[in-house]
């Protein structure tokens, strides 16, 4: 599979996780996320770059419950919990924001 | 399997045994993502890391060179997982030429005359 | 609290059994199947070292992995008792748990 972004072509596994991470650009989150019809707003954002920054640190995309407890480690309490990044990203947090970010598939994640 | 009972709840104290060198075969990647998998399931883990296994933990890895994933940085992800229990046995460090500050990560030092009874405190022993 | 360490490596090719013999805690037991049954044998070069760990651990065999090297009816160490597939059952669960050495 592969996703089209201003006329270069991505590709992608079968779920629409970016093959190569290091080809990420924002305009193939913004792309990846109007197909989800989501709107990406600063707050999405702040996730994505959080989490791009982890998989830089660590090598892994955090399992949710992670994910969750350091943000709110980082970003606050407020930011910090299922309700907030659920919001965000009703396909779950960890999955659905990892795939923006151009990460894969956040390890444990069934 | 409609008979079968969920043991999901139980929790247990399992030990991952790291005996291999990274990146030259799959054993060190396969265990650490089996310990991140199984982070999930709310049980007592150990990491014990003996003989070549003790090079996981070298610090200024740099596999990328081989395209591999660096997954040396993975381990001080631990922690969040909440696996906070990592051994790593004196002798083995030491007939390789390595201390404890050559490690990417906070580890306890166990001697080899205490490895046994450590396993023997376990549950489940997985060998990688 | 004893644990029965299963090995399956020749000791003529890699360190696993020594490796494993050096950790070894008071009431294990100590299972070669596969390419470690040769060092059941008496008169190896390491048959003094696992009679000495005979001494204080038990050591078993399995036998159908002797018979399929033809060494079933070679002379063995006094220290190791032969079992079969339903010996190495029993084995298992008489031990707290397994510990199989790659």
């Amino acid at each position: 599979m592969a996703i089209e972004v201003n006329g270069k072509s991505f590709e992608t596994d079968e779920e629409g996780y970016l093959a190569d991470l290091s080809e990420w650009n924002p305009e193939i989150a913004a792309v990846m996320a109007e197909a989800d019809e989501c709107d990406l707003s600063e707050n999405h954002w702040e996730v994505i770059n959080f989490l791009r920054e982890y998989y830089e640190e660590y090598q892994i995309a955090p399992a949710v419950r992670v994910l969750t407890k350091a943000i709110g480690k980082k970003l606050g309490k407020d930011k910090g919990n299922s309700k907030y990044l659920y919001e965000l990203y009703p396909y779950g947090p960890a999955k659905q924001a990892c795939k923006y970010a151009g990460l894969p598939k956040p390890t444990g994640c069934v | 399997m409609e008979d079968e009972e969920y043991t999901g709840g139980i929790e247990k104290k399992i030990i991952y045994v790291n005996r291999r060198a990274p990146h030259g075969t799959v054993y060190a990647l396969e265990s650490l993502e089996t310990v991140l998998i199984g982070a999930a399931f709310d049980q007592d883990v150990t990491m014990l890391f003996l003989d070549d296994g003790v090079f996981q933990l070298k610090k200024d890895q740099a596999p990328e060179a081989l395209e591999f994933k660096n997954f040396s940085k993975t381990y001080r992800a631990l922690e969040m997982y909440d696996v906070e229990k990592l051994f790593v046995e004196q002798e083995s460090l030491a007939e390789r030429g390595l201390a404890q500050d050559d490690l990417v990560v906070d580890v306890e030092l166990v001697a080899r005359k205490d490895v046994g009874a450590l396993i023997n405190d376990q549950d489940v022993v997985l060998s990688f | 609290m004893s644990t029965l360490n299963v090995l399956n490596k020749s000791p003529f090719e890699k360190k696993t059994m020594e490796q494993c013999l050096a950790r070894l805690a008071d009431g294990d037991s100590v299972l070669m199947i596969e390419d470690a049954v040769v060092a059941a044998l008496a008169d190896t070069a390491i048959a003094s070292q696992l009679e000495s760990v005979g001494a204080a651990h038990a050591l078993y065999v399995l036998e159908p992995d002797l018979a399929a090297r033809g060494l079933s009816s070679s002379s063995r160490l006094a220290a190791v008792k032969v079992v079969d597939y339903s010996g190495f059952v029993e084995l298992a669960t008489t031990h707290e748990r397994v510990h199989s050495w790659l």
